[in-house]
């Protein structure tokens, strides 16, 4: 047993059979009951006596100079506390920002897009704190907008920022363009001779968003000592401390942050939302204040989805092989880069699909526009691909006369391909595998609505509104597939620390786990206990709060959670039961030969040999005493990514699902109804069965979300946004969400803790284009677009 | 204003009520009561679904003033619910049209404390049971109000199809599960409602 290994060594499992409990079982959430119960805490149930409440003001117009803010009539009303606009600010640095720190805490002398924050408000009631807002005076002289590729990058174009010295405004071609990743690998000029067909096809892919249910929200307490404690809903901790701390101007450990309860993420929470703008009020009124925004309010509070354009150019041979691929995505990124390096990065690293193909011409870029600011939503930049190269793949088919299944089968990427990064995928990728199941599964029944009692609408497009009983309604069937990177890549320092301490407790021994991980609801709190009990050989695991009292955990985002934080506290139990086993050779070493020579396990509370002997009590061993270990973990590191070639080693881990969706469309009216979303997944390992089945299902759901429904709508005259609302942007209900059954494959990557595979993201890029497939195999449509509206099949558009 | 009704079988006042604050506000600001959900404020999410006088509504959409004199059942008094339900009519279900808890019935019983460090020492309503044990739950802000829409439910209709069960809970959002584990719970708990009401029966 090792107890200490090199980063990303194969590990070896030598714990988990004698424990009840530990990874490969359904355990059920620890905070299963408190959620039940109501009695969880999210950031938005904060409270504290004495408390006010913060509200943002934000800009009405897109692009505008700020001519003057009068604040004297807001800062009247009873009950209202402080205002506070840019000149309040404590500190030098007013900025920040994930990459790049281009984000103004408060808006100066511009804005850039609808809704950027521009002045606060404290107040001793919500209602108060909005009116107070309404009354600040802001007078704006709007500027031209960018709205697009082709006004951005116009050789007069308004700068969106001026005077950029970032890392990236070196090699992008204009100011205009936050990051530019091209990828060349063979010669797909050449390569193009030898095809016997070529598809083209342009794609647009809409922005959409998070929609996490639970609001951004927190609560800052001012403390003694000049800091703050911060409670609050994000995404990872550690990196909001570095964005929040130089802008009030203290330093890190004044401002203590413990996560609260999280109301999912999905990429959403990445972005600092409120953080900044609560301390700043309750360092200015000395009383904590709490902000939570509404619905409205958070369509603003958060960036999306990137929307995209994306070019693509296949070839193949009669028989069906891919010869190159050509292709160009442009993500409008929006006001602020947020993400969009990396986005760009993942988006064209990705371009090409789960498909061997030798020769190809990439180029990605994002762009800096007038519109909101995009970054992080689940899949990152490889779900708008997939939905392109997917749709290329089924023309490619077509004109090949092929069954889409089996040409993407037959040019599917395995272990061993060699990426047009130059990296080899060095463990398994049954791409043809998860295909062939989810094809080889029998289709749903036709006609189901069909009862003795006549049609059951709810069964029909349109549903309750009772549009059709049948009458237009055609089948259709899809398929697609599509690969995620797992974890941060392009040479990031990609780490999770975990503290893990063992004790006795009561007279039973006890391993309590501390991370900073955000548990946004994927389960990661149940996944830490289960390692624990593996490794540590106990029952009883607790899970202290996240908090940054202890070292980062990275990002509950990139599927990596599982990966790296889990990967942490494996290490961490590791080096804690060799810590425990040197206390028992030491206490009881004389009694056994086999403390000193056997290979020692902690299971069901003992000390036992590999052949089973037991040789002592863990409560004897720990008696009087406690183990504990903080320790950073990290995989194997990435490489960045050339900035003329895009080659390079840049990702750690790849993750493959693959869709078969089935869907009935109302030719007549244009609804659709997905009767069936098939999935197969490769997930390495699944500590948890039970949240792999939920990561699966979920990250599909939102997958078809976008295909059939959500689309934030931008206009493209005033860059405003015009559907800020669940009212207007819709979500799938569990009327809209079809059976979701699920196939799951564990073929262990040899270089990841317990063979796992980062499963979070893959199943979101799939799913889109596999319903678009279905709906142009219902209507023969080309459907160039994703969200699919009525208009696009009914021919008014 | 002054606002009186009951929540969770325990008369209950509220001062100083703003005539523009929602049911939603005074439940998770000045009764102490998060437990219903603030996800949308607009009514079309069910997060914040509590039950009036024995309907399920959206307690967001519902102005304080209006709940004066009336009963409101949240997530927190849930188990209670249920569990004075099941002494009402075992084994759950009206298909007879007896339906729900009596009214003289429900202005009895009270929702009991639970460790909220832990949950610990409170006792689950089937619902909740099987929220937990089918992995229903994974950030759990849309729960409260599936479990009180599915509970009300089931309440009327003990042997849902699953197409009952969509069209019940379809004023429900959830961003995580993708349904398919709701469905399951709902399931789980009608079938194990019937199982204690043949058990009962049997007796």
């Amino acid at each position: 047993m090792a107890s200490t290994r090199t980063t990303g060594a194969p590990t070896k499992i030598t714990q988990g059979s004698g424990t009840k409990g530990g990874i490969g079982e359904s355990t059920l959430r620890p905070d299963g009951t408190l959620k039940v119960t109501g009695e969880f805490a999210y950031s938005s149930d904060m409270w504290h006596e004495d408390m006010l409440w913060g509200q943002t003001l934000r800009s009405t117009v897109a692009h505008a100079e700020i001519v003057s803010i009068d604040t004297s009539e807001a800062l009247a009303q009873p009950g209202v506390y402080a205002v506070l606009t840019y000149d309040d600010l404590p500190a030098a640095t007013k900025k920040y920002g994930l990459e790049l720190q281009d984000t103004p805490v408060l808006a100066h002398g511009k804005v850039r897009h609808h809704g950027e924050p521009v002045a606060l408000v404290a107040a001793d009631h919500p209602e108060t704190a909005r009116r107070a807002a309404a009354k600040i005076r802001i007078e704006y002289r709007e500027l031209p907008l960018v709205t697009d590729e082709a006004s951005a990058t116009a050789a007069d174009a308004v700068l969106v920022h001026e005077g950029r010295d970032d890392e990236y405004i070196k090699h992008v071609p204009h100011p205009n363009i936050v990051h530019r990743q091209p990828i060349v690998r063979g010669d797909a000029a050449e390569a193009a001779k030898r095809a016997d067909v070529v598809v083209r096809g342009e794609y647009t892919f809409g922005m959409q968003d998070q929609a996490f249910l639970g609001p951004e929200s927190g609560l800052a307490v001012p403390a003694e000592d000049g800091g703050v404690d911060l409670y609050v809903a994000t995404q990872w901790l550690h990196s909001d401390l570095e964005q929040i701390a130089p802008v009030l101007g203290l330093p890190e450990e004044k401002v203590r942050m413990t996560l609260s309860g999280v109301g999912g993420a999905f990429g959403g929470r990445e972005d600092i939302s409120m953080q900044i703008h609560a301390c700043l009020l309750a360092l200015r009124t000395g009383k904590p204040v709490k902000i939570v925004y509404n619905r409205f309010e958070s369509f603003f509070g958060h960036v999306h989805r990137h929307p995209a354009k994306l070019t693509y150019e296949h070839g193949a041979t009669k028989d069906g092989k891919l010869t190159h691929m050509k292709c160009r995505i442009v993500l409008d990124g929006g006001a602020y880069a947020s993400a969009s390096p990396a986005v760009v990065g993942n988006a064209s690293s990705l371009s090409v699909g789960p498909y061997v193909i030798d020769d190809v011409d990439i180029e990605a870029v994002a762009l800096y526009t007038n519109n909101p600011p995009c970054g992080a939503m689940r899949g990152f930049g490889a779900v708008q691909a997939c939905f392109a190269y997917e749709a290329q793949m089924d023309k490619l088919a077509a004109r090949l006369g092929m069954d889409p299944v089996e040409f993407r089968q037959l040019n599917a990427m395995e272990q061993g391909t060699l990426l047009p990064t130059g990296q080899v995928v060095d463990s398994p990728a049954p791409v043809a595998e998860i295909l062939r199941r989810v094809k080889a599964r029998p289709l749903p029944p036709e006609r189901q609505w069909e009862s003795s009692e006549g049609a059951d609408v709810r069964q029909l497009p349109g549903g309750l509104s009772n549009t059709t009983h049948g009458e237009g309604v055609v089948r259709g069937v899809g398929y697609a597939v599509g690969i995620k990177n797992v974890g941060f890549s392009e040479g990031f320092d990609d780490y999770s620390t975990a503290k893990v301490r063992m004790e006795v407790i009561n007279g039973e021994p006890v391993a309590t786990v501390h991370t900073a991980m955000a548990e946004v609801g994927q389960g990661g709190v149940t996944v830490h206990a289960q390692i624990a009990r593996t490794e540590l050989g106990v029952t009883q695991v607790t899970i202290h709060p996240a908090d940054t009292q202890v070292g980062s955990a990275g990002s509950s985002s990139a599927s990596r959670q599982t990966y790296v934080t889990g990967g942490a506290v494996k290490n961490s139990c590791e080096l804690v039961r060799e810590q425990v086993l040197e206390l028992g050779r030491r206490k009881f070493g004389t009694y056994h030969p086999a403390w000193a020579t056997a290979e020692l396990l902690l299971e069901g509370g003992k000390v036992v040999t590999d052949g089973g002997e037991v040789l002592g009590d863990l409560v004897d061993v720990l008696q009087g005493e406690s183990v504990e270990v903080e320790a950073e973990w990290r995989h194997r590191p990435t490489e960045p990514f050339d900035l003329r070639t895009g080659q390079g080693n840049g990702h750690v881990q790849y993750s493959f699902a693959a869709h078969r969706a089935v869907v009935e469309v109302d030719t007549e009216l244009g609804l659709v109804k997905v009767i069936e979303l098939a999935v197969a997944q490769d997930v390495g390992k699944a500590l948890n069965p039970l949240s792999v089945l939920g990561q699966i299902q979920g990250g599909t759901t939102q997958g078809l979300g976008v295909a059939v429904m959500e689309e934030i709508i931008v206009d493209p005259e005033t860059a405003k946004v015009k559907n800020p609302s669940f009212t207007d942007y819709l979500i799938p209900t569990i009327l809209d969400t079809p059976t979701i059954p699920v196939d799951v494959l564990e073929l262990a990557d040899e270089h990841a803790p317990y063979g796992l595979r980062g499963i979070g993201e893959a199943p979101t890029l799939s799913s889109t284009p596999a319903v678009l497939a279905a709906i142009r195999d219902a209507t023969g449509l080309e459907l160039n677009r994703t969200p699919v509206r009525p208009e696009h099949l009914t021919g008014t558009v | 204003m002054r606002v009186n009704f009951t929540v969770n079988g325990r008369p209950q006042e509220a001062d100083d009520v703003w005539e523009g604050e929602s049911l939603l506000y005074v439940l998770r600001e000045r009764m102490g009561l998060p437990g219903s959900k603030n996800a949308c404020e607009q009514g079309e999410c069910g997060s914040c679904t509590v039950r009036l006088d024995g309907v399920p509504v959206c307690s967001c959409l519902v102005a304080a003033g209006q709940v004066e004199g009336r009963e409101v059942t949240t997530v927190e008094g849930l188990a209670d619910y249920a569990e004075h339900r099941e002494q009402a009519h075992p084994g759950g279900g009206c298909a007879s049209g007896a339906c729900g808890v009596p009214l003289q019935d429900a202005q009895r019983w009270q929702a009991k404390g639970t460790d909220s460090g832990t949950g610990e020492g409170g006792r689950l309503s089937p619902v909740q049971e099987a929220f937990i044990d089918a992995g229903a739950v994974q950030c759990g802000f849309c729960t409260p109000g599936l479990l009180i829409a599915a509970d009300e439910m089931l309440e009327r209709n003990p042997q849902p199809t699953d197409a009952d069960i969509r069209e019940a809970l379809s004023g429900n959002l959830c961003r995580c599960t993708g349904y398919e584990k709701i469905l399951d719970a709902v399931r789980l708990a009608a079938a194990r409602q019937d199982r204690r009401g043949l058990q009962e029966g049997a007796v």
